[in-house]
């Protein structure tokens, strides 16, 4: 039988489109949304001081999403993850602010916490085998009486200039080194902050037209020319444009470097590793994952023991964020944070979805509620809109798959 | 005679792939007309078509269906008129019983809509009595074996009233014995006036029972042979599948047999949902380097449950017995430990324990063995891009690229990946349940071949079958199992099916 049957097609341009319209349609949504606030913001939503503020409001709601990313794609669900949030704060703080213990080692002990939560729930989950859902619903009210037991109705803080600079922070600029600096009476450019745009645009270029490159050496499938370029416009331009107004408000801040160390990091691990391959195809069929020698009882265990860790990340910026410890943080974030993987194309059922959609989703959901407030449409009717976005982008896109 | 159903200048394309380019079909009323072709050539896609699975407006081409074009928008619309299919994958509640599942969405309710399970219990039993599958209409679908699920979706399409009865390999997970019932239920349907069409790999039945032939290569139409007028041979249709002849459907091989590779002792596996009752009952089992066995038995007889319950553990609890590899004692407690000593097992049921269908070929076919495409956990996208290209050319797996997702292939070319996944991983010992369910003619000579290879280079190989011939023509020994237990054991030399059957027949006290 050495007949070679196979009528493909060479993947055609239009092909290429049908199999990646989504990635592109969620992209494309989101700019679309983007310009129309912008517009009935009347300019302010990409204002520097707005854009600012869009990343550190979104900042924690992206690093969720992260895990709950690979939560989801594991074929689970977490619920707890807004009153880990909440927990960890509380206990943050009251480390710093009643025992005095510094900053650093309470950045450390958090996000320990926040693993040994991750790891306790993840037990029941994959050991004890008794349902996420309903497993972290009991984290969620466990942790959430814990916060309110621990502060009593309290704000506690305020805390270091340090610690707040997690998320108040900004990057160090050349400006502190005495370069530089703006005359009196004008505005200072920050053009650290600049610079690192600038090499960032080249270096996502140089990379992915490396990787382009190699792909179609290898006679993989690679996207036509002109999509290619235009893409990596747009994102050049993106980045470019986002540090250019950065720059002229206060450069870089500290959480977007997180955030963006996270998201590459994240990338990586879904697309290249070993364990993020597993995690995707125990979601996907956990039995044949079984078969073929996945440790699926672990590896469910070890996404719990992540989203922890991330959740307490979030926790301490959020506490830093609003220098204090209060019962009501984190209170219904795990709903953001879910959203934003089901807008960005993340299955319910497990073993689909991608770093970049669900960033995207979260930047959805946060241009959404930052454009909304703008505007001062109250805060029942901007989560009705968001109800009906969530239920629209996973309608479209299901209708969208069916019909191929 | 009048005709049915006709389909004229069918064409249907997926991304990439055009499955069907001008397809005709015509057949006559109370027929048995057979579909061949080879993986993918797009047979399921044609019934699917017929039936509305893909509606009006996703096709191109007519459908005249007793006398009147149609145009299916679901299945429903074609169910209406009595055209019923049963798909390749079957598609049964697992946890609903058999009566339910049989009267699902076609309930025998009064007029406010409730359901009367008395009557519908009674009218499965009749049903069921008329396949023959003898049990209990109460028993639950996930209890029953796929060759039974089979038994179960004929009972469905014939509670409907159906004057059409599409079915798509409806042989592929049975054995001889029932196949052959099977055939005879569909030669006594044409008496009724039911026409049947029905897809099959199984070229000796489609010989034996169709009125006539239609063959299907590279999504057109070859011909269609009318076996009324014309005697028709195994090889003919062959060669109108494959378009030349095919002389031998075994590859030659020589034997070399070495030491002795695995072995299991007093192996006894316990149900894992009824404690204390033994499900496998003291098996011993070796294999030697070079060698083919073969394991025979009738549906039920336990051999998937003792493959499973080897590979770490994978089927029952409390397990007991030893395990040696090359004289060794053996650790086969967990999967990993099965898959690192060098076992590997390719399941029968690949759409539920094989394949995640989620993915795309080049994932799945490296799933079993990351380690050997990544370093340090970090995955070498060109490596595996190869891996997955030199299975796909290896075993012909027809696709538009590696990068398809596997719920898009063919049945036969899913089974085709999960067979690379194991090959990918280079076991020592290769467990294959089934191996060529649902496989075309030369795609089956290709596996025996690479079953031929890997003996050839010193592993041992297990084979499960239902089908006799395909034991006898690649085993060098076979053992013959029977309600959990080797009731014979015999070289593949001088045995026969008919030996076969005597000794699961002795079980029985009767007299072959
Ligand atoms: N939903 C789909 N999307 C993309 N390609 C598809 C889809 N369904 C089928 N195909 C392709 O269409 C072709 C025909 O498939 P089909 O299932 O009809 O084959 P078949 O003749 O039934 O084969 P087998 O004997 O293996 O069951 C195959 O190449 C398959 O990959
Ligand atoms: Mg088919």
């Amino acid at each position: 039988m050495s007949q070679k049957s196979n009528s493909q097609a060479a993947p055609s341009n239009a092909s290429y489109w049908r199999n990646h319209l989504r990635d592109y349609g969620m992209l494309a949504s989101l700019l679309l949304i983007m310009g129309f606030f912008e517009i009935v913001t009347g300019g302010v939503l990409l204002d520097p001081v707005n854009i600012t503020n869009l990343i550190l409001q979104n900042s924690y709601i992206v690093i969720m999403a992260l895990g709950m990313l690979l939560v989801i794609v594991g074929g689970n669900i977490d619920l707890s993850v807004g009153s880990i949030v909440g927990f960890v704060g509380a206990i943050a703080a009251s480390l710093m602010v009643y025992q005095k213990i510094p900053y650093v080692p309470v950045i450390v002990l958090s996000l320990v916490l926040g693993g040994i939560i991750g790891a306790a729930q993840g037990y029941f989950v994959a050991y004890a085998k008794i349902p996420a859902f309903i497993v972290t619903l009991a984290g969620m009210l466990i942790f959430r009486g814990l916060t309110g037991n621990l502060l009593l109705g309290q704000f506690v803080g305020p805390f270091a200039k340090g610690f707040q600079s997690i998320s108040a922070g900004f990057i160090p600029d050349f400006r502190d080194f005495g370069l530089f600096v703006a005359a009196d009476g004008q505005d200072q450019f920050y053009w650290l902050t600049m610079l690192i745009g600038i090499i960032g645009a080249a270096l996502l270029v140089l990379v992915s037209a490396r990787k382009r490159m190699r792909d179609a050496a290898a006679a993989m499938d690679v996207e036509p020319v002109a999509l290619f370029i235009g893409k990596n416009v747009i994102f050049a331009l993106l980045v470019l444009g986002g540090t250019y107004l950065l720059a002229w408000r206060k450069g870089l801040p500290n959480v977007l470097v997180i955030m963006g160390a996270l998201v590459l990091l994240y990338t990586f691990i879904t697309t290249r590793t070993t364990i993020g391959r597993r995690v995707y195809a125990m979601g996907g069929n956990r039995l044949a994952a079984e078969l073929s020698g996945v440790r699926v009882e672990r590896l469910t265990f070890l996404t719990f023991v992540n989203m922890g860790v991330l959740a307490g990340l979030a926790g301490l910026i959020v506490a830093a964020r609003l220098n204090s410890a209060t019962p009501s943080a984190g209170n219904s974030f795990e709903l953001d944070v879910i959203a934003a993987c089901f807008i960005g194309g993340v299955s319910a059922s497990g073993g689909v979805g991608k770093v970049m959609g669900v960033v995207i989703g979260a930047f959805f959901m946060g241009v959404m509620n930052n454009g909304m407030s703008i505007l001062g449409i109250g805060i029942f009717w901007q989560q009705v809109v968001k109800g009906i976005v969530l239920l629209a982008a996973v309608y479209v896109d299901l209708s969208q798959k069916s019909k191929r | 005679m009048s005709t049915i159903l006709e389909m004229r200048g069918i064409s249907k394309s997926f991304p990439g792939v055009k499955a069907l380019r001008d397809v005709n079909l015509s057949v006559e009323r109370g027929e048995i007309h057979a579909i061949c072709g080879e993986n993918g050539a797009g047979k399921s896609t044609l019934m699917k078509v017929l039936s509305g699975v893909y509606p009006h407006g996703t096709y191109e081409g007519d459908i005249i269906y007793e006398g009147e074009e149609r145009r299916f928008a679901r299945i429903a619309d074609s169910e209406h008129l009595g055209i019923i299919i049963i798909h390749q994958e079957l598609a049964l509640v697992p946890l609903l019983s058999i009566a339910e599942n049989i009267f699902l969405g076609n309930e025998t309710s009064n007029k406010f809509g409730v359901i009367d399970w008395n009557e519908a219990i009674a009218r499965t039993r009749d049903l069921l009595a008329k396949v023959g599958l003898r049990e209990s209409p109460n028993a639950l679908i996930t209890n029953l074996g796929i060759g039974k699920q089979q038994l179960v979706e004929i009972a469905k399409a014939l509670a409907k009233k159906v004057k059409l009865l599409i079915l798509d390999e409806p042989t592929a997970s049975l054995n001889e014995t029932d196949s052959a019932a099977l055939l005879k239920l569909l030669v006594g349907f044409k008496s009724q006036g039911i026409t049947s069409i029905i897809i099959s790999h199984k070229l000796n039945e489609i010989a034996q029972i169709s009125d006539s032939i239609t063959i299907l290569r590279d999504g057109a139409t070859v011909e269609t042979i009318d076996c009324r007028t014309e005697t028709i041979s195994e090889n003919r249709i062959v060669k109108s599948m494959v378009g030349r002849e095919m002389s031998d459907r075994y590859p030659p091989r020589s034997v070399e047999i070495g030491a002795r590779l695995f072995e299991i002792r007093d192996w006894r596996v316990d149900h894992p949902f009824h404690a204390g009752r033994e499900v496998i009952k003291g098996v011993n089992l070796h294999v030697s380097r070079g060698e083919v066995v073969g394991i025979a038995g009738l549906m039920g007889a336990g051999r998937t449950e003792l493959a499973m319950s080897v590979f770490g553990r994978a089927y029952g609890r409390n397990i007991r017995g030893e395990a040696f590899l090359d004289g060794k004692p053996l650790d086969l407690s967990s999967i990993q430990r099965a898959i690192r000593a060098g076992l590997a097992y390719v399941t029968e049921d690949r759409k539920s324990l094989g394949l995640v269908l989620t993915e795309d070929i080049k994932n799945n076919v490296t799933l079993a063995n990351l380690p050997g495409i990544a370093r340090r956990g970090v995955i070498d996208n060109h490596a595996e891009t190869r891996v997955a290209q030199r299975y796909r050319e290896m075993l012909n797996i027809r696709s538009s690229g590696i990068f398809q997702k596997t719920i898009n292939l063919s049945g036969g070319n899913q089974q085709k990946v999960v067979l690379s996944k194991w090959l990918f991983a280079g076991p020592q010992v290769l467990i294959l349940d089934e191996p060529t369910r649902g496989i075309d003619v030369g795609a089956k000579y290709e596996i025996y071949s690479i079953i031929n290879d890997l003996a050839a280079a010193g592993k041992g190989v297990i084979v499960i079958s239902s089908e006799m011939p395909e034991l006898l023509g690649t085993c060098d020994r076979i053992y013959v199992m029977n309600e959990g237990r080797f009731v014979d054991e015999m070289p593949a030399a001088g045995a026969s099916q008919e030996k076969i059957m005597a000794s699961i027949m002795r079980q029985y006290g009767v007299a072959a």
